[in-house]
């Protein structure tokens, strides 16, 4: 993982002591951050290998194809791409936290998911600011929400974005077909503007499908939470669980509120198939019609896809979202300040976020491109998902990010998320009572954040 | 004696071992007699300082951790027993403690007296023994993570083979997950799967060091199998059932892959409300999942004194077998 380093140990020595280090406490402090002339000539020479470590299921991140293309153009600079584990928050994160404590281990570019961005800005120490690279001259080319989540407590640009989690409602045309209900995206799309419409679809789908083994309207509590909470958040200050002073605020959010109550009514209303999400009797009932609909944020197309495998190519589809634009998911690339070769790691992340990258990493993982110019790249807006009956997943996207407001994220955002959600799914499932479900969300969620 | 010596005083020690007395050359034979004593010791040290990096080490650390407020890959400041304190009123400690210990009786007594009994069985004079010997040891060999995901994938809600067997008979379709008492079930199952055999062949070996004159002695006088078996088998086994004992306590309380493969995910919350965490399982979820170090360190520690506990109430327990004639 770590290849020869060294290399201009000596300028980035003498760059060192004129940097200013402010808080680094542990660690070597600000590493090799070559001066334009003397450190990067030499090292320029060697071929140097930069690592990129992602994470996600499928096709994850879909850089085979754009690190192939720099490889085969850049004899210098070699790209190793590495994807680690499809579980972000329990397998990958840990791992990578370790690694940047440890000082060593980490690749020289790293993916991170939105949900630990909040973590990762309060850890500036461990990051290598990407404005020293002249990165910060691309920030025209993202959507402030994106970009600002980027910025990290040191006020220092250390991540740039990736795709983007822009809202959609995947649903099976045949079981819709089964039920009496409209097949058309166009329609579908119609018959639910908002969700009280969609629960009142949900419960025709339950009224003909009445039996023991039939599918049920919906996956579980999970999906519908995140993204009604996607949505939820802009409207409330753009917060979710914590407010921008990183203060809980899990109570006081209308927003949670708001996105727990309409899963309960869901969840009463009999409509959810009772899975938790990202398990393997979930991944079954995707593959064999458990139920009908789910909130799919961009990446999810890619998760369904994998999950249903080929046999059930064309029965899915995708239609608008009932209650407007939200973001759920999309990830970011950093470089760690223990990479020995900052200066081309920089150069390579700017190459997999530019429009290039975005755009091959579209068309190999269907993850959408936050990258404005790749957005309006017609590789991008006019892409037809051949397994959702060829959807114009480049255009429903692109319109589903366009009034995309940032929403801050807290530092234990990803610890809170994840009990908080355990809560909904044993609501769902029988063993938190209803009428309890909301104390002990709030108590998991204070817990959770201590 | 003199001071003035031929030989100088950090001299090799070779020749000199023999002569062994104090004087001129007292370095020397010092060195011979450190050399005679420490060799041994030099000897077994590899097992020590392995244990030492690897056991105790870890151990005093873990110990210093759990005094601190200590995030992973963040800040740290001690804190003293203030970990211990919160641990010992968390709901959610005390769960994963029920849960494990739950698990751990309902599937440890099923487990030792099946293998008691197997072993009992197994000892007799019956046809293809070698193969019903090897037989029952056959699941140990298998991972125990295929183990955890065939049985789940058994007591899977919608497509599993149990639900579908109990359906035969119009039960209800169980949730497995969902309840303590289904979950522990199939975790026991699990544990009990892949350990009977491995206890049933201790306990076989044990059985067949039992001299065959006492049965006889006691056959002659007229005792039954059964009595046979409660008079003679069980006192003569202690020893060895104590082992058994001992090392289920250990692997009960430390249950882990089980749980966490029955989950799903390796998210450690073992359930939605924690049905099925365990203790091992609630140190990962705060060390690795929500990043405090020092209270899951606490949480360790606190995990090896409940095993030291258990472990004492077993022995009491155990060596009472077979006291009373």
């Amino acid at each position: 993982m770590l290849n020869n380093k060294r290399q201009g140990k000596l300028a980035a020595v003498a760059v060192m002591a004129a940097t200013a280090l402010a808080i680094t406490s542990c660690g070597s402090s600000d590493d090799a951050k070559p001066a334009a002339g003397g450190g990067s000539a030499p090292a320029a020479a060697e071929p140097v290998t930069i690592t990129v470590h992602t994470f996600g299921g499928g096709e994850n991140f879909g850089y085979d194809k754009a690190v192939e293309t720099w490889n085969a153009a850049h004899p210098n600079i070699q790209v190793k791409y590495q994807n680690l584990t499809d579980r972000f928050e329990d397998v990958y994160l840990p791992q990578l936290l370790q690694r940047l404590q440890a000082g060593s281990g980490a690749a020289d570019i790293i993916a991170l998911d939105e949900g630990a961005m909040g973590l990762m800005k309060a850890r500036p120490q461990f990051f290598t600011d990407l404005a020293a690279y002249g990165l910060d001259s691309r920030k025209a080319d993202f959507p402030a929400a994106k970009w600002d989540n980027g910025i990290n407590a040191d006020n220092k640009l250390f991540a740039l974005g990736t795709d983007i989690g822009g809202m959609t409602m995947c649903y099976r045309a045949d079981l819709f077909k089964k039920a009496g209900l409209p097949t058309e995206r166009e329609e579908v799309g119609k018959l639910w503007p908002d969700w009280n419409a969609f629960m009142e679809v949900g419960k025709k789908f339950q009224a003909a499908n009445p039996g023991k083994g039939d599918p049920k309207f919906l996956d579980g509590p999970n999906t519908l939470y995140n993204v009604i909470l996607s949505q939820e958040a802009p409207k409330n200050g753009n917060v979710s669980y914590f407010d921008k002073s990183n203060q809980l605020v899990i109570e006081s959010n209308p927003a949670i509120k708001t996105s727990f109550d309409t899963v309960k009514s869901f969840s009463e209303a009999g409509l959810t198939a009772k899975l938790a999400s990202f398990t393997p009797p979930w991944n079954a009932a995707i593959k064999k019609g458990g139920f009908a609909a789910m909130g799919c944020p961009a990446w999810m197309l890619g998760v369904v896809s994998g999950a249903a495998g080929d046999s059930n190519k064309g029965k899915w589809d995708v239609a608008a979202v009932p209650g407007g634009a939200g973001n759920w998911g999309g990830s970011y690339l950093a470089v760690p300040k223990q990479s020995k070769h900052p200066k081309e790691a920089a150069e390579v992340l700017n190459y997999l976020t530019g429009k290039e990258g975005h755009v091959m990493a579209f068309q190999e993982a269907a993850a959408f491109p936050s990258s404005i110019p790749a957005q309006q790249d017609p590789a991008v807006s006019e892409l037809k998902n051949a397994f959702f009956n060829d959807a114009p997943t480049g255009q429903i996207f692109g319109a589903s990010v366009k009034d995309l407001l940032p929403t801050f994220l807290g530092e234990k955002h990803a610890q809170v998320k994840t009990s908080v959600e355990k809560v909904l799914e044993g609501m769902d499932q029988g063993s938190v009572p209803y009428d309890q479900a909301w104390t002990k969300f709030l108590e998991a969620g204070v817990k959770a954040a201590g | 004696m003199t001071l003035h010596v031929d030989t100088p005083a950090p001299a090799r020690p070779g020749p000199r071992r023999p002569s062994g007395h104090r004087g001129p050359g007292g370095s020397g034979g010092g060195l011979a007699r450190f050399d005679l004593r420490a060799t041994p010791y030099f000897l077994v040290s590899p097992y020590f300082l392995l244990f030492a990096v690897f056991g105790v080490f870890p151990l005093g650390y873990t110990l210093w951790v759990s005094l601190h407020d200590w995030e992973l890959a963040g800040d740290k400041t001690f804190i003293g027993i203030d970990n211990y304190v919160s641990l010992i009123t968390d709901e959610a400690f005390w769960n994963a403690v029920i849960n494990t210990l739950g698990m751990f009786v309902m599937s440890t007594v099923p487990q030792l007296v099946l293998a008691l009994i197997l072993a009992n069985a197994l000892n007799k004079r019956i046809r293809g023994r070698l193969f019903f010997r090897l037989g029952v040891l056959l699941p140990l060999i298998t991972s125990v993570v295929a183990v955890a995901v065939v049985f789940t994938q058994l007591y899977g809600r919608d497509y599993g083979m149990i639900n579908w067997f109990l359906g035969l008979f119009g039960v209800d379709t169980i949730n497995w997950q969902n309840e303590k008492w289904s979950s522990w079930i199939a975790i026991s199952t699990m544990i009990d799967w892949r350990w009977t055999g491995y206890n049933a062949i201790i306990l076989l070996a044990a059985m067949q060091t039992i001299p065959k004159d006492l049965y006889e002695a006691a056959a002659i006088d007229g005792a039954t199998a059964r009595r046979q078996f409660w008079q003679i088998t069980i006192p003569m086994l202690r020893p060895t059932i104590i082992f058994t004992v001992f090392i289920s306590t250990i692997g009960g309380l430390t249950l882990f892959t089980e749980p966490v493969m029955f989950d799903g995910n390796p998210t450690m919350a073992g359930g939605a409300t924690g049905q099925y965490q365990t203790v091992a399982m609630f140190i990962v979820k705060e060390a690795f999942r929500d990043f405090d170090f020092g209270y899951a360190a606490a949480a360790a520690w606190l995990l090896f004194a409940l095993i030291l506990i258990g472990t004492l109430i077993n022995y009491s327990f155990t060596r009472r077998i077979g006291g009373s004639k």
